[in-house]
Protein backbone atom coordinates (compact mmCIF):
# COMPACT_ATOMS: atom_id res chain seq x y z
CA UNK A 1 0.00 0.00 0.00
CA UNK A 2 1.60 3.06 -1.32
CA UNK A 3 1.81 5.51 1.46
CA UNK A 4 0.18 8.94 1.04
CA UNK A 5 1.38 12.70 2.47
CA UNK A 6 -0.51 15.97 2.17
CA UNK A 7 0.67 18.97 0.82
CA UNK A 8 -0.02 22.48 0.32
CA UNK A 9 0.50 24.50 -2.53
CA UNK A 10 2.14 27.46 -0.77
CA UNK A 11 1.20 30.16 -3.03
CA UNK A 12 -2.16 29.83 -3.27
CA UNK A 13 -2.81 29.11 0.40
CA UNK A 14 -5.57 31.63 1.96
CA UNK A 15 -4.34 30.78 5.38
CA UNK A 16 -7.86 30.25 6.59
CA UNK A 17 -6.83 27.00 8.88
CA UNK A 18 -10.65 25.12 7.62
CA UNK A 19 -7.96 22.25 7.07
CA UNK A 20 -6.17 22.72 11.03
CA UNK A 21 -9.87 22.10 12.47
CA UNK A 22 -10.49 18.60 10.70
CA UNK A 23 -6.84 17.12 10.75
CA UNK A 24 -7.57 14.03 13.32
CA UNK A 25 -3.65 13.75 14.05
CA UNK A 26 -2.88 17.46 14.90
CA UNK A 27 -0.62 17.43 12.15
CA UNK A 28 -1.36 20.80 10.66
CA UNK A 29 -0.64 24.45 11.63
CA UNK A 30 -0.69 28.56 10.08
CA UNK A 31 2.62 29.55 11.45
CA UNK A 32 2.50 33.30 11.13
CA UNK A 33 -0.43 33.47 8.89
CA UNK A 34 1.10 33.23 5.86
CA UNK A 35 0.25 29.57 5.10
CA UNK A 36 -0.61 25.99 6.56
CA UNK A 37 2.35 23.79 7.23
CA UNK A 38 1.52 19.94 7.55
CA UNK A 39 3.88 18.04 9.73
CA UNK A 40 4.45 15.00 7.48
CA UNK A 41 6.05 12.92 10.74
CA UNK A 42 2.20 13.39 12.03
CA UNK A 43 0.36 13.41 8.57
CA UNK A 44 -1.09 9.79 7.65
CA UNK A 45 -2.65 10.68 4.34
CA UNK A 46 -6.06 10.69 5.31
CA UNK A 47 -7.15 13.27 3.06
CA UNK A 48 -9.45 14.90 5.27
CA UNK A 49 -8.02 18.08 4.65
CA UNK A 50 -7.63 17.77 1.11
CA UNK A 51 -11.64 17.88 1.29
CA UNK A 52 -12.36 20.45 3.61
CA UNK A 53 -10.06 23.20 2.30
CA UNK A 54 -12.17 25.80 0.38
CA UNK A 55 -9.57 26.30 -1.92
CA UNK A 56 -8.71 23.18 -3.03
CA UNK A 57 -4.87 23.75 -2.42
CA UNK A 58 -4.10 20.72 -0.79
CA UNK A 59 -3.26 17.58 -2.60
CA UNK A 60 -2.21 13.87 -1.87
CA UNK A 61 1.01 12.51 -2.62
CA UNK A 62 2.74 9.30 -2.47
CA UNK A 63 5.68 9.38 -0.84
CA UNK A 64 7.02 5.66 -1.07
CA UNK A 65 5.84 1.96 -1.42
CA UNK B 1 -11.03 10.16 16.32
CA UNK B 2 -13.39 13.57 16.72
CA UNK B 3 -12.10 16.56 18.61
CA UNK B 4 -13.80 17.98 21.48
CA UNK B 5 -15.15 20.66 20.99
CA UNK B 6 -13.78 24.55 22.46
CA UNK B 7 -15.66 27.47 23.71
CA UNK B 8 -14.74 29.20 20.45
CA UNK B 9 -16.06 26.53 18.13
CA UNK B 10 -19.46 28.04 18.92
CA UNK B 11 -18.52 31.73 17.93
CA UNK B 12 -21.23 30.67 15.07
CA UNK B 13 -24.27 31.42 17.47
CA UNK B 14 -22.51 34.51 17.68
CA UNK B 15 -22.51 35.85 14.34
CA UNK B 16 -26.31 34.36 13.75
CA UNK B 17 -27.25 36.36 16.79
CA UNK B 18 -25.79 39.18 14.59
CA UNK B 19 -27.79 39.07 12.01
CA UNK B 20 -30.76 38.26 13.53
CA UNK B 21 -30.44 41.33 16.07
CA UNK B 22 -29.82 43.61 13.23
CA UNK B 23 -32.96 42.49 12.07
CA UNK B 24 -34.82 43.92 15.01
CA UNK B 25 -32.60 46.60 16.12
CA UNK B 26 -30.24 48.27 13.62
CA UNK B 27 -28.04 50.09 16.17
CA UNK B 28 -26.85 46.37 17.34
CA UNK B 29 -24.82 46.70 13.47
CA UNK B 30 -22.33 48.71 15.66
CA UNK B 31 -21.09 44.86 17.25
CA UNK B 32 -20.04 44.12 13.50
CA UNK B 33 -17.01 46.11 14.43
CA UNK B 34 -15.71 43.38 16.35
CA UNK B 35 -15.32 41.41 13.32
CA UNK B 36 -13.16 44.15 11.99
CA UNK B 37 -10.91 44.78 14.90
CA UNK B 38 -10.54 41.76 16.53
CA UNK B 39 -8.47 40.51 13.30
CA UNK B 40 -6.82 43.08 12.69
CA UNK B 41 -5.55 43.70 16.20
CA UNK B 42 -4.82 39.78 16.10
CA UNK B 43 -2.93 40.17 12.79
CA UNK B 44 -0.59 43.35 13.69
CA UNK B 45 -0.04 42.34 17.55
CA UNK B 46 0.63 38.73 17.30
CA UNK B 47 1.49 38.56 13.65
CA UNK B 48 -0.94 35.70 12.98
CA UNK B 49 -4.54 34.62 11.29
CA UNK B 50 -6.05 33.48 14.64
CA UNK B 51 -9.45 34.56 14.04
CA UNK B 52 -9.88 33.01 10.43
CA UNK B 53 -8.02 30.00 12.04
CA UNK B 54 -10.25 29.51 15.22
CA UNK B 55 -12.87 32.60 16.03
CA UNK B 56 -14.49 33.58 12.67
CA UNK B 57 -18.02 33.03 13.68
CA UNK B 58 -19.01 33.75 10.13
CA UNK B 59 -16.64 30.71 8.82
CA UNK B 60 -18.00 28.27 11.48
CA UNK B 61 -21.85 29.18 9.99
CA UNK B 62 -20.86 28.42 7.06
CA UNK B 63 -18.96 25.32 7.61
CA UNK B 64 -22.25 24.17 9.64
CA UNK B 65 -24.28 24.87 7.05
CA UNK B 66 -22.38 23.36 4.60
CA UNK B 67 -21.23 20.79 5.95
CA UNK B 68 -23.23 19.29 8.76
CA UNK B 69 -26.50 20.41 6.99
CA UNK B 70 -25.22 19.27 3.68
CA UNK B 71 -26.54 22.41 1.67
CA UNK B 72 -22.89 22.75 -0.06
CA UNK B 73 -22.09 21.30 -3.48
CA UNK B 74 -19.10 20.51 -2.14
CA UNK B 75 -17.14 21.58 -5.57
CA UNK B 76 -13.78 23.29 -5.93
CA UNK B 77 -13.97 26.60 -6.67
CA UNK B 78 -13.04 28.17 -9.80
CA UNK B 79 -9.38 29.20 -10.38
CA UNK B 80 -10.24 32.67 -10.81
CA UNK B 81 -11.91 32.58 -7.77
CA UNK B 82 -8.63 31.93 -6.10
CA UNK B 83 -6.56 33.64 -8.40
CA UNK B 84 -4.22 36.74 -5.94
CA UNK B 85 -5.81 38.97 -9.01
CA UNK B 86 -9.22 38.62 -7.84
CA UNK B 87 -8.75 38.37 -4.08
CA UNK B 88 -7.17 41.41 -3.99
CA UNK B 89 -9.29 42.94 -6.75
CA UNK B 90 -12.49 42.31 -4.78
CA UNK B 91 -10.28 43.53 -1.40
CA UNK B 92 -9.91 46.60 -3.08
CA UNK B 93 -13.55 46.79 -4.20
CA UNK B 94 -14.85 45.93 -0.83
CA UNK B 95 -13.06 48.58 1.36
CA UNK B 96 -13.67 51.14 -2.00
CA UNK B 97 -17.58 50.71 -1.36
CA UNK B 98 -16.69 50.46 2.70
CA UNK B 99 -15.04 53.69 2.67
CA UNK B 100 -18.07 54.93 0.39
CA UNK B 101 -20.30 54.06 3.78
CA UNK B 102 -18.08 56.05 5.58
CA UNK B 103 -17.82 58.97 3.55
CA UNK B 104 -22.25 59.28 3.71
CA UNK B 105 -21.96 58.10 7.31
CA UNK B 106 -19.92 61.41 7.32
CA UNK B 107 -22.44 63.55 5.01
CA UNK B 108 -25.21 62.27 7.93
CA UNK B 109 -23.42 63.51 10.72
CA UNK B 110 -22.91 66.49 9.32
CA UNK B 111 -26.23 67.40 8.14
CA UNK B 112 -25.75 67.35 4.23
CA UNK B 113 -28.03 64.47 4.01
CA UNK B 114 -30.56 62.86 5.29
CA UNK B 115 -30.90 59.72 6.99
CA UNK B 116 -31.92 56.24 4.58
CA UNK B 117 -33.51 54.24 6.88
CA UNK B 118 -32.59 51.28 4.19
CA UNK B 119 -30.21 48.24 3.79
CA UNK B 120 -27.96 48.56 0.60
CA UNK B 121 -27.99 44.63 -0.29
CA UNK B 122 -25.12 43.90 -2.91
CA UNK B 123 -23.51 47.51 -3.29
CA UNK B 124 -26.89 48.15 -5.42
CA UNK B 125 -30.33 46.79 -3.98
CA UNK B 126 -31.70 49.27 -1.48
CA UNK B 127 -34.70 47.07 0.83
CA UNK B 128 -36.40 49.16 3.50
CA UNK B 129 -35.47 48.31 7.08
CA UNK B 130 -37.43 51.08 9.00
CA UNK B 131 -38.83 48.87 10.94
CA UNK B 132 -35.33 48.25 12.69
CA UNK B 133 -34.99 51.76 13.54
CA UNK B 134 -36.45 53.13 17.02
CA UNK B 135 -34.73 56.16 16.66
CA UNK B 136 -31.37 57.37 18.63
CA UNK B 137 -29.87 59.17 21.67
CA UNK B 138 -27.51 60.71 19.24
CA UNK B 139 -26.98 61.99 15.83
CA UNK B 140 -28.84 60.61 12.70
CA UNK B 141 -25.48 59.50 12.00
CA UNK B 142 -24.77 56.77 14.54
CA UNK B 143 -27.64 55.34 12.57
CA UNK B 144 -26.36 55.57 9.15
CA UNK B 145 -23.41 53.98 10.39
CA UNK B 146 -25.46 50.82 11.80
CA UNK B 147 -27.61 50.71 8.54
CA UNK B 148 -24.39 51.14 6.23
CA UNK B 149 -22.05 48.80 8.47
CA UNK B 150 -25.24 45.83 8.55
CA UNK B 151 -25.14 46.30 4.58
CA UNK B 152 -21.89 45.21 4.52
CA UNK B 153 -22.52 42.24 6.62
CA UNK B 154 -25.72 41.28 4.90
CA UNK B 155 -23.76 41.26 1.16
CA UNK B 156 -20.65 39.31 2.89
CA UNK B 157 -22.81 36.99 4.06
CA UNK B 158 -24.94 36.52 1.27
CA UNK B 159 -22.38 36.20 -1.22
CA UNK B 160 -20.77 33.69 1.52
CA UNK B 161 -23.78 32.04 1.63
CA UNK B 162 -24.23 31.45 -2.70
CA UNK B 163 -20.64 30.57 -3.01
CA UNK B 164 -20.96 27.84 0.25
CA UNK B 165 -23.64 26.44 -2.08
CA UNK B 166 -22.19 26.60 -4.90
CA UNK B 167 -18.67 25.34 -4.34
CA UNK B 168 -17.05 24.27 -1.30
CA UNK B 169 -18.67 25.25 2.05
CA UNK B 170 -16.42 27.83 3.55
CA UNK B 171 -15.65 29.42 -0.30
CA UNK B 172 -16.10 32.75 1.62
CA UNK B 173 -12.79 32.38 3.27
CA UNK B 174 -10.82 32.07 -0.53
CA UNK B 175 -12.04 35.52 -1.06
CA UNK B 176 -12.75 37.47 2.44
CA UNK B 177 -11.32 40.54 2.62
CA UNK B 178 -10.45 40.92 6.15
CA UNK B 179 -8.66 37.21 5.77
CA UNK B 180 -6.59 38.68 2.73
CA UNK B 181 -5.91 41.69 4.97
CA UNK B 182 -4.77 39.91 7.91
CA UNK B 183 -3.10 37.48 5.45
CA UNK B 184 -1.19 40.59 4.02
CA UNK B 185 -0.36 42.02 7.23
CA UNK B 186 1.28 38.87 8.61
CA UNK B 187 3.77 38.02 4.92
CA UNK B 188 4.88 41.85 5.89
CA UNK B 189 5.40 41.72 9.64
CA UNK B 190 6.67 38.04 8.13
CA UNK B 191 9.41 39.92 5.45
CA UNK B 192 10.54 42.85 8.07
CA UNK B 193 11.35 40.07 10.64
CA UNK B 194 13.24 37.91 8.28
CA UNK B 195 14.95 40.82 7.00
CA UNK B 196 15.67 41.99 10.76
CA UNK B 197 16.83 38.55 11.54
CA UNK B 198 19.00 38.76 8.63
CA UNK B 199 20.53 41.97 10.10
CA UNK B 200 20.88 40.66 13.45
CA UNK B 201 22.98 37.39 11.90
CA UNK B 202 24.99 39.67 10.22
CA UNK B 203 25.81 42.20 12.94
CA UNK B 204 26.80 39.07 15.02
CA UNK B 205 29.32 37.47 12.49
CA UNK B 206 30.87 41.45 11.81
Amino acid sequence: MPKRKARVDARVCVACGCCIKVCPKNAIAVPKGVCAEINSELCVGCGKCARECPASVITLEVTEQ
Amino acid sequence: MKQRKKWYDFLWIASLTYLILGFFNILFAWLGLLCFFIPLIIAVGKGNKAYCNRYCGRGQLFSLLGGEFGLSRKKDVPRWMKSKFFRYGFFIFFFAMFFLMLWNTYLVFSGAKELSQTVKLLWTLKLPWHWAYHGTLFSPGVAQFAFGFYSVMLTSTVLGFVTMILFKPRSWCVYCPMGTMTQLICKGKNVTGSQKHKVKQSTIKS
